[in-house]
This record gives structure tokens, C-alpha cells and sequence, in this order.
């Protein structure tokens, strides 16, 4: 006696996205922590010492987050108006920031109150960072000024009126104390040299600047404005190496991943891309729920951290790895030594007959009813909501046993109102799925049989019959147009490949004998 | 012209066992069943068929337990005679002859037999009892109590209601019909699914029924237990219904037991049932409605869609057996192995469901891979195709479940083939469907990305899609190498290189579509033959590309060795199917066999022999590598044997009758060797040293001792002729006493180790003492050892 056989519910491979190594990576995030900000966040900066705290600059304050910690560990509030740029000196110790009011402040990091104040910009300043020697700053306003500030003595050192329009966004160099870029809604990047007054190199983007990003080795410039993300080889006197396109609207931050392999780019789109830094290919692709203002990376990719124009802040760590997760799962999978003693310490020895306890099988609720010939309520279990909206292939895959058996029509009979237009509902969801579509025709066309003498006494199920048409004739539609496209593609492929010439051409020679011949060499196959 | 001379066509293995109802014997120990033109004794607690009473020289209809002597049963047959055997030994008793086809054995037996004492009878007395009865087996039955004419009244009785449901055009005929044991009862099944139970039946005109409803389609048997307290009944469904009589609305169930239940046998004690089943299958259940046994055997359906193949590592039969299954069925030992479930579905038993069949099937060269193709066909746009294909596994010891391709193609799969890889993995199949493509699946390395997955262990996908102009694939096959595949379009053979997947050559013979493609093997590896429907057979030359030969035959089947050069071709000729065997070099053919068999011969299959053959007689060469078993259209499984293997299997079948006091069961293969090396290495010696007894006596002897008891004539009369049989003639008698002596002083010399040489030398120096006479003499031997030896100290 065979045990039932459980309904087959195929697996269909998931379309849509093409899995790599690649997105296998960038896949192995939790669900993202959301933290809600006062204000859209403009400038996310992790520090670069332990514990890799990071700064949040949104609307008038900044705070500072540890790197699993949800709420702020410290909070600057004491900005006039909007504050800007939140950024940390590499020794971890200093926080320097721009203002609305154009005032720079620095900060100690375990203090509240600013250090220092550089005062000297006539407009908001929205570019502020330390040098690589730790000992001066650079700023940048809307005053299209660019000005270095000396930190012991808050003097201002040198100032560059080269920008002709607002400066949003500037880099130093970390290999020389004296280079930065700036780049400014004049469509330019300028690079400086403190040593010298004027820039030394200008670069035209195209598009307002609004991020920019050096390379670990300094030899390649990023910047990000407009669509566009464009790579600059500076060694080369900033001759363009590549320009992105893959963003539809301006794509406002950049970053790049600990190991300098993969750049990403956020933009008010909503995605972050993530591209190959050696082929400038996209990757990778998230997707955000707002605009993307800023992004940051930690170091080696624990966590990935995005701010938003809704003022949301979104963190999302890196699972633990296998191995991890692993050597825990298997820690807490131990049983206590007390419950299971007497199943584990008990060896059947050699004389000892075992009865084997029947092992009891699982089944579905809709196999279960299926077991007992219940086809009406088989269909109803597989029609619930949860199994309809997340898993349509069991569904599909009840009314195709269903159709085996030869039981669908009595199945699909005598429901009412609602239970038929739940019914349609699911068949307007996924008649024209590829997939789906040789089972569910079937189904569709006993539905219409068995119910064509109750069309146009209930409002609801006409218009799903009503819908249900229009989705076919537009199904039908897109299918005439994909063979004509079919079409056209057969003859450019027929007309472009080359023909390929048989080595036996003749058929008729070489291969077929006349049949007067043939007799000849014909084996003597007789029989009494 | 060659004569097929010593080579003969003998039926081999898979027999029904499920043509006619089994019987249980008494003691529930022992199930009869009618097996071809043997009837088979399983033990029912083994499952083990314990032998095979043979004699019947045609289809068995019947096997019943004698009435008077629970250990005899009578078996009838077609050949129109009748036997009673003694099952638990295998022995024919009597053979009554009766000179008419007999279809049914009935409890009561009609035909008179007289009861003799000869071997054989010629029982010439019949009484017509009843005529014109139903073919149906089921639809007889006799009660105990009721009396023969009460018999004719319910047959009667039948009858006007088959008239009466014909005018009505209702569906409530008869199926079958049984009678309670002490009750006046008759329970009827009818073609609706319902059971009527009739009482006072005794008393004319006045009986009323009752009707009990479960199944849905026909009921194909019923069964009352042994006391009358329980009704078995079992239909199309597969389920055995227990009914409680008088208490019908309890019911027990016992589902899911495999193919349509066609008998319901109850054993005399009611301990065991058995329920026979469409699939070839008898199964064992106990009275607690629980399955103890199941004896499958060959499952035969009413045809067969998958090729016959040989598994290599078992070299098992392969076919489609129950639906959706695939078997195994060992040839060697006429025994099913076991069941693949392809399908991996709920089979619901109904008539007139499309459900999923097994196809077609393909095995790998080293048997590693299993393709296998199962359609359902509904309308033609909706046909469901299922490309699976399974992977050995070494611990499981069966195929599991790789990669399963749902609609692989868009019309019905033509065929199927790998190629011959000899050493190493195979890593291609190749697939020709009626869409007018053909494919090339691939193996795929683990963790290899395809489309949009990551896969984790070795699977296939496609890796080529090959046409030409659009004409629809019937046969494809590799060559001996791998390294060529020729596809039939139609009229065209198109050659390509799996290599490469370039198309080489095309060849082809019009008019007529190439059916069945085959390259030659080993030295004719360069041939390539191909069937056409227009009548002809064609050996194309690959090396020059041309046609070598072409003779006109209707080919309806083309096999190559795999062992050897030799090609088989069955030819369908004015309503029978001839056989050719060939080499496609050589212009004669090894062996033909006209008349084969009636129609078309669609399946045979090459099986390697486990041991070379070494005849060197020509007609007979070319088996030394094969077997060659193939299936008619009337689904018998025949083979070729020839002469020698033939007298080598009577006599080793003669051996083990002659030896054969012990049931041969695994345990007696085992352990009974063993025994019988520790019992008879005296009693070999004996039987080289004395050649005493005439054959004919000793033939008399064994007889006489392997005949049981309660079968032979009174002791009295056998005496003499036993002792008659014992005497021996003067000049023999000198040398059997010698030879008694011998034994007996082998005997002495167990009681008396020490002195075991003396006595021997004694026994030779003095053959005129008496045996006392020697005893005295050796007693007093010792004794005189003892007292010498004290007085000399």
C-alpha cells in the first residue's frame, strides 16, 4: 500500500534579476534600520578610527551614531541654521561643520560646545574638510569662494574666487596636505594647489557638480552631477576616462566600497547603483524608498547607510557569515543534557527488536482535502488570501491536479458572489503569466462555461469579466506585436549568417545508387 | 539460406499471475496461483515462489484446493486436461483428461472424475450442467448449502435481470456474484458500484435485497469470509472494502493497493486474503485489513510505450510497468526488483482520466543517467511533456531525481538516445520531437550560472537546437564512438559531430521516411543502416559517403548487438513477423527465423550474458554474447535458446527435482549446501564406489520415497515390490556386503577409536568371520592388552 502523493508544486526559476557573485554580495544585507531625522539628511561621514561612529548632518544638527547603536550617542545642536558637511579628522578627534549662516564650526567630539568658529564666508557654507597635514580646513560657499582656514589660530590662510557659481562639494587630497578639488554649479572642477594661488587643473563636468570622490591612489577623480557620474584621470592632466549614465535624475552622492573595487552612486531616483570600478558596469542596484541625498559605506561594508530627503535615515548591515551563523546555530540547537539523556544514551544492543514507529506524513490542508476527494474545498484552501497573493504556483499547481483528475468543473461550480469573484480576481492577477497561462486558460474557459447564465446579475463579477476581457485583448496585442518583432529579427539573422556549404553536397551522386545498381550489391537476404 | 535448426523461441519469465484467482491453502502457509501453463506455489509468509508446477502444456484457467485432501489441488487448462498436484512437493498425481478447452473450474466439479488409481485418466462422463454461461469467471458461484438446480435457478435468475436491465438501459448488470457460507445469502456486484445482497433465496418469489453503495465504478469481485461475518469487495478503485454482514453501514477500507482489483481470494481458515490486481500483482493481507505480502510480477499493461532496456549495472529488464512506474525485473531470476516512481503523482483510479504515462526512457552507456520522457496527452496544444532525467545514487542504491524539463519540446518526443561513452561521464542526451527539432541537453558542472540561477549540484540543460528545413525528426542514434549522430528528417539522414555541432553529410534513399537508424558496431562501425517505410533496408558506407547495399523488407525493427557486430532486423511479412540476423558487412545473414511470431514485433532488446557462450556452430554464433528477448504484439516476453543451453537447463532442473525434498528457499540455497557437504561425504563415496542398483529400480525407489504418504496404496501391497526392487544378483551381491562391512566397521569405529586400525585389518584379513564372531575377538583383544601388560610389570 503506496502513501498518498502530496500535489507536485513545480519551482519556476525567479525572472527578473540575473544572479552573480555579485548580487549575492551586495543581497547579504539585513532589512535596513530606519531612523527618522529632523530634517532631510544632507552628509553622512564615518570616522575613521574605531569604534566607526558616524556623523548625521540633517537640518540644524548633527548627531553621532556607534556603529550598531539606534540612537544617537552624541548630538551638536548648536547651529543657528541649517548645518552642512559633518566631517571628521582622520585622527577621529575633530568634527568640523558648515552652517546656513555662514559659520564654520569645529568641534571635539566628546565636547558640545565649538572649538572654534571661522568666520569670513558671506553665504551659507556647504563644503567643509581637514586636510591631510590635520592642521588646516577647507571650506567652500555660495559665496563662490573656496578658503583655507588654519585651526590653532582660526585664521583664514588663503582664499580662491575661481568658481562662478555655488561650491557644493570639494575634497582634499590624503596623500598631499596641499591639493584639493572643488566642484561648483559652474559645470567645473577645479584642482588646487595651496602652494600656488590660482587652481592648477579645470575639468568641465557638464552639469552642476554635486559630489565628488578621489581614489584611494589619487589618480582618478569621480564626479557626480546632472545624470551623470563621470571618472577623471588626473595623472593624465584630467583627461576623461568614462561617463555613467545610469541614473534618470541627478545623482547627488558617491562612495566607494573599503576595497576600491566597486563605486556607488546614490541619486534622488531613489537607487543606489553599484558599479565595477574596472569594467564601469552596473552591478548591482538598491532601491530606496525616497530620494537619496547621501550615502556612506563603513569600513569593509559592515553596513551600508543612506540618508533621504524624508528625513530618514536607513542603515543596513552586513549578515554575519556562514561559518558565523553556523557555530551559533549549532550552540543553540544543544539540547539540555536532562531532557534528551534518555533518548541519547540509549544504544539498541544487538538482540533487541526494534518497532519502528510510523513515521506520520505531512500534508498540505489543500492534500489533505484532495485525499478525501473534497475538490471544491481543496480549491477554496488554495484560493486563501495569503497562499493567492505570495504563492500563485500552488494555487495553479491545485487546479492543474484538479484538472488531471478530471474534477475541475465540479470544483470550479456552485460558488456565489463573492467566492466567484475571488476567484476571478485570481485569474485577472495571473491569466496572461507565462507560466501559468496553459493551466488557467482551461480553468478560465470552464468558469465562463459554468457561468454564463448569471453575467449581468451581479454589479462585481461583471466588471472583473469586463476586466478580465480588456487584459486578454491587450495580451493579445502585445503577442501579434512580439511576432511581427520575431519576424523581423528571423530575416536580419537569415540575411546576416553566412550559409554554410555542405563538404557532400551532390545527394543525388555520391549517395544515392540507381536502383539498377543497387541490385547488384544487394546481399542475398532470402528466406525459404 | 540458413536454417535456424538448433536455436528454438521459448517463452521466458513474466507470466500473468494475476489471469485467475489464487488459492490459499488450509494452513494459510502456501498461495496457488495460475501462472501461463505452470502454476506457481508462493509461501505466503516470504513472498518466495517456492516452485512451479509444471505439466500443463497450455494457459492455465484455474487452480483449486481439493475439497476431500487439503494438501492436493486440481489445476485445468486450455490443453483440456485436468491435474491434481500435490503442492507442498510439487508432484503431479493424476492427470484427467477431458478433451474440450476448459475456461472455469468450478468448487462443485462438473465433470465427473473418476476416482482411479492410474496416473492418468481418461474422463470422458460429462454432465453438462449449465450452458451458455457468462466467460467472466466472476459472474459463477456456488453456495454450500444451495443445491445444483438452486445454482441453475441464480443463473437464471442472472439472466432475466441482464434482459430486464437491457430494456431499461440502466447499468446495474451483473459484475459478479457470491454466496454466504451458512446463510441463505447471495451477495451480486453490479456495474454501478453497488452491492446487492439477496436473502430467502430458498423459498421461490419471495426474496428481498438490500443494496450497499461505496464504490463509484464497477465492483470486479466480492468475497464473503470463511464464517459469513464480513463481505470483501474491491472494484477499479484499488481499495478493498470490508463490509460487516448485518451491520453494513461499517466499513473498513484498506486504499491505495496499486492497480484494479480483479480477484478477492479468502484462505479456508480466514487468516489471509488476497486481492489480485490488473498490474501483475497479488497482495497478501491480513484479516486486520493490513498488507503482510506483495508478489508482483511482470507488470504487462495492454502495451508497452517505453523501449525494453537493460540496465547496465543490473542488467535488469527495464520497461514501464505500473503507470507512471518504471520496473525492474530480473530476467535470471523471473522476479521483479523494483518499482521507479517517475510520474511522482497521486494515481487516481478511474477509467477514462488522461493521466501521465511513461513514454519513453534512456540509460547511459555505464548506467550512471536515466532520461526518461512521461507525456499527457490531452488535446494536442495542450500536451504536457516532462523531460526527467535521474542520477544513480551509489548509497540509495536507485536513480533519484536530477532535473526534471517541463515541456522540453513543443510537440511529442520521437526519440531519445546518449551516447556510448565507455569510460568516463556522460555528459549529453540528445532528444527529436515532432515540432521538427532536435535537442542537445547538456550536463552542467555544479555552481555553474544558467539564466538566473545558481546551481548547487550537477545538472542538464539545453545546450543545442539542431533542424533541417523544417522536416520533423523520427530517429536519431550515435554511433559506436560518440563522435557522429545521425538524425532521421523524414527522407533525409542528416550526419552532424556533437563536437561541433556542424552539419557533415546528408544522405537518404526516397521515397519513404526513415523509421529506425542504426550504426554498425566494432569492425563495422563505418555502417550506417536505416529502415524506411517504403519497404527498404539501407547500409549506407560513411568513409565514401554512399549507399552500399539496399533490400527490400518491411523492417519494424532494427537492434544492434552491443557485444558484437550483429545486427537483428525483424521483418513484418504477410501478417507475421520474420527475424534476420546480419552483419552489416557481410552480404549473407548469420540466422533467419521466418514465422516468428504473428504481427509486429515493435520491442526486443539485446542482454548480455553474464557468461560467454562457446558455440562455434554457425547458426547458433550469434548468441554467444546475447540473449535476444523480444515482445509480441500479444505481449509475450519470448527469447532465443539454443540446444545446448537448453539440455543443460532440463538437466539441472532434473537435479534439483531429484534432490528436491526441501522447499528451495534462499535460506535452503544458504545453509542446505552446507548440510548437505557435512551429511554426505560418506554417502558420495558410497555412490562412486557402488554402482550397484539398476537405474529403473532406483528410479522406483526414489519415487516410492518422495511420494507422500496418504498417496500410495496400503504398505502391504508395495512390500514385495519394494523388496523385489532391493534384491540384487548373485555376482553384485558379494560386493555390496564387502561394501556393508566396510560402512559397518566405519560404524564400529566410532565406538571404538583406539582400536579403529586393528579392526579394519581384521575386517580385511578375515572376510569369513561373522561380525559377533569379530566383536568377541576384539573384546577380548583389550582385555587380554591390559592383563598382559600387568602381569609383565
Amino acid at each position: 500500500m503506496a502513501s498518498y502523493k502530496p500535489t507536485n508544486i513545480p519551482v519556476y526559476p525567479k525572472l527578473g534579476e540575473k544572479v552573480t557573485e555579485e548580487t549575492l554580495y551586495w543581497k547579504n544585507y539585513k532589512t535596513p534600520i530606519q531612523i527618522k531625522e529632523f530634517g532631510a539628511v544632507s552628509n553622512i561621514h564615518f570616522s575613521p578610527v574605531t569604534p566607526y561612529n558616524f556623523a548625521v548632518t540633517a537640518f540644524t544638527r548633527i548627531h553621532l551614531y556607534g556603529l550598531l547603536s539606534q540612537e544617537p550617542v552624541k548630538t551638536f545642536t548648536r547651529f543657528k541654521d541649517t548645518a552642512y558637511c559633518g566631517r571628521f579628522r582622520s585622527d577621529g578627534q575633530l568634527l568640523v561643520a558648515g552652517c546656513e549662516d555662514s559659520v564654520v564650526r569645529l568641534f571635539d567630539v566628546s565636547g558640545k560646545v565649538a572649538l572654534r568658529m571661522f568666520k569670513g564666508h558671506t553665504k551659507a557654507v556647504h563644503v567643509t574638510d581637514f586636510t591631510s597635514d590635520r592642521y588646516q580646513i577647507l571650506t567652500g560657499s555660495d559665496d563662490y569662494t573656496c578658503c583655507l582656514w588654519d585651526i590653532p589660530n582660526s585664521a583664514q590662510l588663503n582664499t580662491y574666487q575661481e568658481h562662478t557659481d555655488y561650491i557644493r562639494c570639494g575634497v582634499t587630497s590624503q596623500l598631499n596636505r596641499d591639493l584639493f578639488v572643488t566642484g561648483s554649479y559652474d559645470h567645473s572642477l577645479k584642482v588646487f594647489d595651496a602652494r600656488v594661488d590660482k587652481s592648477v587643473m579645470t575639468i568641465n563636468h557638464g552639469h552642476p557638480v554635486e559630489s565628488l570622490l578621489l581614489y584611494p591612489s589619487e589618480g582618478l577623480l569621480v564626479s557626480a552631477g546632472g545624470r551623470y557620474v563621470r571618472v577623471w584621470d588626473l595623472l593624465k592632466g584630467g583627461q576623461p576616462l568614462v561617463s555613467l549614465k545610469n541614473h534618470h535624475k541627478t545623482v547627488t552622492c558617491l562612495a566607494l566600497s573599503s576595497n576600491g573595487q566597486r563605486l556607488l552612486s546614490g541619486s534622488l531616483d531613489r537607487h543606489v547603483k553599484v558599479y565595477n570600478t574596472t569594467s564601469y558596469k552596473v552591478v548591482h542596484n538598491f532601491d530606496y524608498p525616497a530620494a537619496i541625498l547621501s550615502l556612506a559605506l563603513a569600513p569593509e561594508d559592515e553596513s551600508i547607510v543612506v540618508g533621504m530627503t524624508n528625513s530618514i535615515l536607513s542603515i543596513k548591515h552586513r549578515k554575519p557569515s556562514e561559518e558565523a551563523k553556523e557555530t551559533a546555530g549549532h550552540q543553540r540547537r544543544r539540547p539540555s543534557y536532562r531532557v534528551y539523556a534518555h533518548r541519547k544514551s540509549y544504544v539498541p544492543k544487538q538482540d533487541d527488536y526494534l518497532v519502528s514507529k510510523p513515521v506520520r506524513q505531512h500534508l498540505a490542508k489543500y492534500d489533505k482535502q484532495l485525499k478525501k476527494f473534497n475538490v471544491s474545498k481543496a480549491l477554496d484552501t488554495a484560493l486563501e488570501t495569503w497562499i493567492r497573493g505570495r504563492k500563485p504556483e500552488i494555487t495553479v499547481a491545485v487546479i492543474r491536479e484538479l484538472d488531471r483528475r478530471g474534477t475541475l468543473k465540479n470544483a470550479l461550480a456552485g460558488r456565489d458572489e463573492q467566492e466567484l469573484s475571488r476567484l476571478l480576481s485570481f485569474l485577472i492577477a495571473n491569466l496572461v503569466d507565462a507560466r501559468f497561462a496553459p493551466v488557467l486558460i482551461t480553468a478560465a474557459e470552464m468558469i465562463l462555461d459554468i457561468y454564463q447564465s448569471i453575467i449581468g446579475q451581479s454589479p462585481v463579477v461583471d466588471k472583473q469579466l469586463l476586466h478580465l476581457q480588456s487584459l486578454l485583448e491587450r495580451e493579445l496585442d502585445y503577442q501579434k506585436d512580439l511576432l511581427e518583432v520575431l519576424g523581423m529579427l528571423d530575416t536580419m539573422f537569415a540575411s546576416s549568417l553566412p550559409k554554410i556549404e555542405l563538404p557532400c553536397s551532390g545527394i543525388s551522386t555520391s549517395n544515392g545508387l540507381p536502383q539498377g545498381q543497387s541490385t547488384a550489391s544487394r546481399p542475398q537476404v532470402q528466406v525459404n | 539460406m540458413v536454417e535456424h535448426g538448433d536455436v528454438r523461441v521459448v517463452h521466458k519469465g513474466g507470466s500473468k499471475i494475476n489471469f485467475r484467482e489464487p488459492a490459499l491453502s488450509t494452513d494459510s502457509r502456501f498461495l496457488l496461483c495460475a501462472s501461463g501453463e505452470s502454476v506457481k506455489v508462493f509461501s505466503t509468509a516470504t513472498e518466495e515462489c517456492l516452485h512451479a508446477l509444471q505439466g500443463h502444456t497450455d494457459l492455465i484457467t484455474g487452480v483449486l484446493l481439493r475439497p476431500s485432501n487439503h494438501l492436493q489441488a486440481y489445476s485445468c487448462s486450455l490443453d483440456g486436461t485436468v491435474r491434481l498436484w500435490d503442492f507442498t512437493d510439487g508432484i503431479l498425481i493424476r492427470t484427467y483428461s477431458i478433451g474440450y478447452p476448459i475456461y472455469e473450474l468450478f468448487q462443485l466439479v462438473a465433470v465427473h472424475l473418476p476416482q482411479c488409481g492410474e496416473q492418468l485418466v481418461e474422463a470422458k462422463e460429462l454432465s453438462a450442467v449449465l450452458s451458455n454461461i457468462s466467460s467472466n469467471p466472476a459472474a459463477s458461484a456456488f453456495g454450500r448449502e444451495v443445491r445444483i438446480f438452486r445454482c441453475l435457478e441464480v443463473y437464471f435468475f442472472k439472466n432475466f435481470f441482464l434482459k430486464k436491465d437491457n430494456q431499461k438501459g440502466g447499468k446495474n448488470t451483473f459484475t459478479c456474484i457470491t454466496c454466504h457460507p451458512t446463510e441463505d445469502c447471495i451477495a451480486s456486484g453490479h456495474e454501478d458500484g453497488k452491492i446487492r445482497l439477496w436473502r430467502n433465496f430458498n423459498h421461490r418469489k419471495e426474496y428481498t435485497y438490500s443494496t450497499l453503495h461505496w464504490h463509484h465504478s464497477a465492483v470486479s469481485s466480492l468475497r464473503f469470509t470463511p464464517e459469513g461475518t464480513n463481505l470483501l469487495s474491491g472494484g477499479v478503485e484499488s481499495v478493498l472494502v470490508q463490509w460487516r454482514y448485518n451491520q453494513e453501514s461499517q466499513r473498513d477500507f484498506l486504499p491505495r493497493l496499486g492497480g484494479a482489483i480483479t480477484h478477492i481470494s479468502v484462505s479456508p481458515d480466514g487468516a489471509l486474503f488476497c486481492t489480485s490486481h490488473s498490474d501483475n500483482k497479488i497482495t497478501i493481507i491480513q484479516s486486520c485489513v493490513k498488507v503482510s505480502a506483495v508478489i508482483q510480477g511482470l507488470v504487462k499493461g495492454d502495451r508497452i510505450r517505453t523501449d525494453l532496456m537493460i540496465e547496465p549495472r543490473s542488467k535488469a529488464l527495464v520497461l514501464n510497468g505500473k503507470p507512471g512506474h518504471l520496473q525492474f525485473y530480473s530476467l535470471q531470476r523471473d522476479k521483479l526488483l523494483y518499482n521507479l516512481d517517475i510520474v511522482q503523482q497521486e494515481y487516481i483510479h478511474e477509467s477514462g482520466l488522461e493521466q501521465f504515462e511513461v513514454v519513453m526512457a534512456a540509460f547511459d552507456a555505464s548506467g550512471s543517467w536515466l532520461a526518461t520522457v512521461e507525456e499527457r496527452k490531452q488535446k494536442a496544444p495542450e500536451l504536457e511533456l516532462n523531460l526527467k532525467l535521474w542520477a544513480f545514487d551509489d548509497q540509495k542504491q536507485s536513480f533519484v531525481l536530477n532535473t526534471t524539463i517541463s515541456a522540453p519540446h513543443e510537440g511529442r518526443i520521437t526519440a531519445l538516445c546518449f551516447p556510448h561513452v565507455s569510460d568516463g561521464q556522460t555528459t549529453m542526451l540528445v532528444s527529436t520531437s515532432r515540432d521538427g527539432h532536435f535537442k542537445a541537453w547538456q550536463l552542467a558542472a555544479p555552481g555553474f550560472i544558467k539564466f538566473y540561477l545558481i546551481l548547487k549540484g550537477p545538472s542538464w540543460s539545453c545546450d543545442f537546437l539542431g533542424a533541417y528545413h523544417s522536416l520533423v525528426p523520427e530517429c536519431c542514434c550515435f554511433s559506436a564512438d560518440s563522435s557522429l549522430l545521425a538524425v532521421g528528417f523524414q527522407e533525409v539522414v542528416t550526419v552532424w559531430t556533437p563536437a561541433s555541432w556542424e552539419l557533415l553529410t546528408t544522405l537518404s534513399q526516397p521515397p519513404g521516411a526513415v523509421r529506425d537508424l542504426c550504426f554498425g558496431r566494432l569492425s563495422c562501425s563505418k555502417y550506417l543502416l536505416g529502415a524506411t517505410t517504403s519497404r527498404l533496408l539501407c547500409c549506407w558506407n560513411l568513409l565514401t559517403c554512399s549507399l552500399e547495399w539496399v533490400t527490400s523488407m518491411d523492417v519494424s525493427l532494427l537492434l544492434a548487438d552491443p557485444l558484437s557486430e550483429n545486427m537483428a532486423a525483424f521483418c513484418f511479412e504477410a501478417g507475421s513477423t520474420d527475424l534476420f540476423v546480419f552483419k552489416p558487412g557481410e552480404p549473407r545473414p548469420l540466422f533467419s527465423h521466418k514465422a516468428l511470431c504473428s504481427g509486429r514485433v515493435t520491442h526486443a532488446v539485446f542482454v548480455p550474458r553474464e557468461v560467454m557462450l562457446e558455440s562455434c556452430d554457425e547458426a547458433s554464433q550469434w548468441l554467444n554474447c546475447s540473449h535476444l528477448y523480444f515482445l509480441t504484439q500479444s505481449m509475450d516476453l519470448l527469447t532465443f535458446i539454443t540446444k545446448a543451453e537448453e539440455d543443460k537447463l532440463t538437466a539441472s532442473s532434473k537435479q534439483l527435482v531429484v534432490s528436491d525434498d526441501v522447499a528451495m528457499t534462499p535460506f535452503h540455497l544458504l545453509l542446505g549446501k552446507h548440510r548437505d557437504q557435512l551429511e554426505n561425504p560418506q554417502a558420495e563415496s558410497r555412490l562412486s564406489v557402488e554402482p550397484i542398483r539398476q537405474p529403473s529400480s532406483s528410479a522406483g525407489i526414489n519415487e516410492l520415497l518422495q511420494m507422500p504418504a496418504h498417496v500410495l496404496p496400503s504398505a502391504s501391497f508395495l512390500c514385495s515390490m519394494f523388496v523385489q526392487s532391493l534384491l540384487i544378483s548373485k555376482e553384485e551381491e558379494m560386493e555390496s556386503e564387502k561394501e556393508e562391512e566396510d560402512s559397518d566397521g566405519e560404524m564400529e569405529s566410532r565406538i571404538s577409536r583406539p582400536e579403529h586400525m586393528p579392526s579394519g585389518e581384521s575386517g580385511c584379513a578375515a572376510p569369513a568371520l561373522t561380525k559377533e564372531e569379530v566383536r568377541e575377538l576384539r573384546r577380548l583383544k583389550k582385555l587380554d592388552h591390559s592383563w598382559m601388560k600387568g602381569l609383565l610389570d
